[in-house]
């Protein structure tokens, strides 16, 4: 479960002044649901799930995490957060099974553990014919399974995607529109962030759209289409931040 | 604190970095073969060129003389030497380096030899040419060896003793002990290695584990684990601290073969392990071999500890700020001077220990080094240098981790 509540995220900077890259959001995922962060470059999707995730503070408001104030108990929430986007690299002189070790390690497993959860995760995945190369010789493909697997160690209740699809090839990027899916399936709570609509329609149950910071709009695809009378999500998208655009 | 989380991060970060080349190379292989190359490589370099400078016959140009035909025709039969015809242009003929000295001879030399005048002659060099001051030495040996003979000559002519004119004799013998001889010789360019060392075994590490995981997109990944900051930051503190104390005991370590190879050469091929301590006794008396305190080396590795930490943290820290490797070393480079610095300050002779410049980082430890392996040990400064290098390596950590929890910094792009 993840609950936000006005949570605002400030930055300053020198030149722009105070930037306000979170502005007052409030939202609520529940198990077995996928969140779709919907917004374009530099609304605000990464900051928000960066708070999220605790990487980063918040300004204001607050928001918990599986019942984890992520302001007052960042570790904790860490424990139960799968945390995949595009700027969460592998080590690349690490081979694969060491990578997910290691992160099997930080969240506290027991050595027997890793080694049997690493072989579960992996027969799944189909990782075995790179599990002990290292990862600076990966395909895009290996590496995205290896950073799943690396999120999916410590069998996290939540999981944030923030624009994992980004740079990807179709095969791939369909793979981890699966993957999304079956963390769903398991009952996990997802959140999930991109800028590509047909990601959204497909994949998830609750569409935020972020603009500036704001959460514009909130509802199913279904509610949506009907608020305002468009089926096309791109349609909808353009409604709702070119209104704001146009104040 | 978790020692556990602190200790996985370190051993994590210890695999990756010795499947770093460049890691490697700047804390084990430079380590290793800076002292070699120093003695053997630099070593057999410039005696070679020494040497072959002194196998060569100078040339030197006679200037007068026409009237000293006596003088003229020894100089000429002189095999250390080689007589050339004179020149007008004889000056811009040493500049050139066609001859390498010229002698002066006054007119009527040899007939105010004779006389019992004291005639001046000139020897003309280049100064700071090493053949050209090898000619000269060479004529300064033949007109000693000539003045000794007149004076011989115009003793025994007035039937007076060879001794009137050298009623006494005298000698150096050294007294100092060997490891004394080695800490004066080598206490100043030991802490001087160890500074640098210690510092450019810190400064790739920790480039790579800080800017260059922002850079590699890793410090995200990493930070996305349960694991408290100050631990993640400690177990990479580790690992740079790793890299600085290997560098500095692979150049110790290769300082101290290479000492007894030097020495069991020096001794005409002798067993190596002979080399150290018995060394100093089998040679003759007043041609000491330098050795160094191991007492005081013992006593180096525990002052530099804290200076290492000092190294680690502050190399960290100012990584942690750049948003990439090439900031990072464009940050870091410049430092190097500044270490430096108090580096050589400390190796100059003159420069004592007192109780101001023991609060000084680096000189201080270059200081109290150069003491310590010379087999001086002033306590009230070694507790105070100490203790003051551990209140900086300290402050230096404590801002690592205060830079590690900036979210500007972590996230500067």
């Amino acid at each position: 479960m993840i609950e936000a509540l006005h949570l605002t995220k400030t930055f300053r900077d020198k030149k722009r002044g105070d930037i306000r890259a979170a502005d007052d959001i409030s939202f609520r995922v529940s198990p077995g649901q996928i969140y779709g962060l919907l917004g374009a470059n530099g609304a605000g999707k990464t900051p928000t799930l960066r708070l999220l995730a605790t990487l980063l503070n918040p300004t204001g408001g607050s928001a918990t995490v599986s019942g984890f104030d992520v302001a007052r108990e960042p570790e904790k929430v860490r424990t139960q957060v799968g945390f995949l986007a595009a700027s969460t690299a592998l080590y690349g002189r690490l081979t694969a099974r060491e990578m997910i070790a290691y992160f099997g390690k930080l969240n506290g497993l027991a050595d027997a553990e890793i080694r049997a959860r690493t072989q579960r995760i992996a027969d799944e995945l189909a990782m075995h014919d790179f599990l002990d190369r290292r990862c600076d010789t990966f395909s895009t493909g290996m590496k995205q399974k290896t950073s799943i697997a690396r999120t999916l160690i410590h069998d996290p209740a939540v999981m944030i995607f923030d624009e994992p699809t980004l740079g990807l090839d179709v095969m791939t990027a369909r793979a981890i529109v699966k993957f999304v899916r079956e963390c769903r399936n398991r009952g996990k709570t997802v959140i999930y962030s991109t800028h590509v609509m047909s990601e959204v329609e497909k994949l998830c149950d609750t569409i935020g759209i972020i603009h500036g910071g704001k959460l514009m709009a909130e509802g199913t695809l279904a509610g949506l289409r009907t608020i305002y009378g468009e089926q096309d999500m791109e349609e909808i998208f353009v409604k709702i931040v070119g209104a704001e655009d146009a104040k | 604190m978790n020692w556990t989380n602190i200790l996985t991060v370190y051993l994590k970060e210890l695999k990756d970095s010795l499947r770093d080349r460049r890691t490697l190379l700047s804390t084990i292989i430079i380590p290793t073969l800076v002292m070699p190359l120093l003695t053997f490589g630099v070593g057999k370099v410039a005696s070679g060129v020494i040497g072959k400078a002194r196998s060569e016959t100078p040339t030197v140009m006679i200037l007068g003389g026409e009237d000293s035909p006596g003088v003229v025709a020894r100089l000429k039969e002189s095999k250390k030497i080689k007589v050339v015809p004179t020149s007008l242009d004889w000056k811009e003929d040493i500049t050139e380096k066609k001859v390498r000295a010229a002698v002066q001879l006054p007119e009527k030399f040899e007939a105010g030899l004779t006389a019992g005048a004291s005639p001046t002659v000139v020897i003309y060099h280049y100064e700071g040419e090493m053949k050209s001051s090898f000619g000269a030495g060479e004529l300064e040996k033949f007109f000693r060896e000539l003045r000794e003979k007149t004076t011989t000559e115009r003793l025994a002519e007035r039937s007076l003793p060879a001794t009137l004119a050298k009623p006494f004799d005298f000698k150096r013998e050294n007294v100092a002990p060997p490891e004394k001889v080695g800490g004066n010789l080598f206490g100043g360019l030991v802490p001087y290695l160890i500074i640098i060392l210690c510092f450019t075994g810190a400064m790739y590490p920790a480039m790579d584990l800080t800017a260059g995981e922002k850079e590699r997109g890793t410090m995200e990944t990493l930070l996305c684990s349960p694991v408290a900051r100050v631990d993640i930051v400690l177990g990479k503190f580790l690992m740079v601290l790793t890299g600085s104390l290997s560098a500095m005991g692979f150049m110790l370590s290769s300082m101290g073969v290479t000492a007894l190879v030097a020495g069991s050469l020096l001794m005409g091929g002798g067993s190596m392990a002979k080399a150290g301590a018995a060394a100093a006794a089998s040679v003759p008396a007043g041609s000491v071999i330098p050795l160094i305190d191991p007492l005081g080396l013992v006593g180096v590795l525990a002052m530099v500890f804290p200076v290492a930490v000092l190294f680690a943290a502050l190399a960290l820290t100012i990584s942690l700020f750049a948003k990439s490797s090439k900031e990072a070393q464009s940050y870091l480079a410049p430092l190097m001077i500044v270490i430096i610095m108090p580096a050589v300050i400390g190796m100059l002779p003159g420069i004592d220990l007192n109780a101001r410049l023991a609060l000084v980082p680096l000189l201080n430890l270059s200081l109290v080094c150069k003491e310590m392996l010379s087999g001086v040990w002033h306590w009230n400064y070694i507790a105070i240098i100490f203790g003051s290098s551990c209140v900086y390596a300290a402050v230096a950590l404590w801002l690592a981790v205060k830079m590690f929890n900036r979210e500007d910094v972590i996230f500067r792009a």
